[in-house]
């Protein structure tokens, strides 16, 4: 369960660019591709958040597509999991996006 | 500009670990973007690894696996055979115990344990501090015993020079497909206990074609560390690998 690391780190960087005052929604951007699971993200976020500046903040995940171009032909290829057959049967992909883990924004706590 | 948070710091990678202010970044419901990677303070660290280990020609390999593939029995019989050729040491990452660390050392190798706990994986700065303990020799190989999971090391850069990839014919011929992002991120992937192939159903076409599929850029070895097979090859890449890290990336 890595989400379980990634969650703290999430948090530890919030705090330290926050200066300790307190968040009550974090936007996080999750790519397709990253081997994040968004379900498992929100379990560990609770988890990792308790007795810290995020306790009880809202977690906010923008989940963004998978994209890949075809070194074959070119053409783009949308990816739902990490690999894929290009329409001319190519599977050699050059990842273009999905890969995004990434703490967008936070908002302090009213 | 930093092009990671936006801010006017003129260095544009700088390290986010200091304090410093993003316009009115206190106030309730105030809304402060970030554009922060999460991973960023691991892969810094890692980028800072492989630029110690490249500087002293180390070869670090980042081997993982699912628990059982063969990791620690292929580690061995590296370590009795390339004895005297190439100097071997190794950092083993497990939950708990030492016995893969007691296992490398009976081999004759130097090893370093280091034990994650509840954690699933190994990240930069526990390979880091690995590092120094471990302290290897100029133009050694320092081979990274992974955690056994097939999920969660993919994401962590420890600052290895190639990341290999152990499945065994025992985990069956689609684990590749099952596993993408751990194949996907593979530099080379070794197939383990091919002396166990007349006594378990394993299509090694199917193998092959599944590899090629999630991977196509991999290098492949098919080996059993017990008998012997398709060892030459492999140790033919190390070799390689060893002079030249980096170099010889998609040479067979």
């Amino acid at each position: 369960m890595h989400e379980l690391a990634i969650a703290g780190e999430i948090v530890a960087l919030v705090a330290d660019r926050t200066g300790g005052a307190r968040v009550g929604r974090i936007v996080v951007e999750i790519g397709r591709l990253c081997a994040v699971a968004p379900d498992a993200m929100r379990f560990c976020f609770d988890l990792a958040t308790e007795g810290t500046v995020a306790e009880g903040a809202r977690l906010e995940i923008v989940e963004t597509p998978g994209l890949g171009r075809c070194r074959a032909c070119g053409a783009e290829v949308v990816l739902e999991r990490p690999f894929a057959r290009c329409a001319c049967g190519g599977t050699d992909l050059d990842w273009l996006a999905g890969e995004e883990l990434r703490i967008r924004e936070v908002e302090l706590a009213p | 500009m930093c092009r990671t948070c936006g801010c006017s710091d003129p260095m544009d990678d700088h390290t986010h670990a200091h304090e410093h202010p993003h316009g009115p970044s206190t106030g309730p419901g105030v809304v402060v973007p970030l554009e922060q990677r999460v991973l960023e303070r691991n892969d810094r660290l890692a980028a800072e690894t492989r630029r110690r280990l490249r500087a002293r020609r180390v070869c670090a390999l980042n081997l993982m696996s699912g628990p059982g593939a063969g990791k620690t029995t292929l580690l061995e019989r590296m370590l009795r055979d390339l004895a005297g050729d190439l100097e071997i040491a190794v950092i083993e990452g497990d939950q708990a115990t030492d016995h893969d660390a007691a296992r490398v050392r009976a081999a004759g190798g130097r090893a370093v344990q280091v034990n994650t706990g509840p954690g699933c994986h190994l990240d930069a700065a526990m390979v880091a501090r690995a590092l120094e303990a471990l302290d290897p020799a100029a133009g050694s190989i320092v081979v990274v015993e992974n955690v056994g999971n097939l999920v969660c090391p993919a994401l962590f850069d420890l600052g290895e020079d190639a990341r290999v990839v152990i499945a065994s014919v025992t985990d069956g011929d689609d684990k590749p497909l099952k596993y993408p992002h751990m194949f996907r991120a593979a530099d080379v992937l070794l197939l383990s206990k091919v002396d166990l192939l007349p006594h378990v159903r394993f299509d090694r076409d199917r193998w092959r074609g599944a590899a090629r599929e999630v991977n196509p850029q991999a290098v492949g070895f098919e080996l059993s560390a017990t008998r012997g097979d398709g060892l030459d090859a492999w140790y033919g890449w190390l070799r390689r690998r060893a002079v030249e890290p980096r170099a010889v990336a998609s040479a067979p």
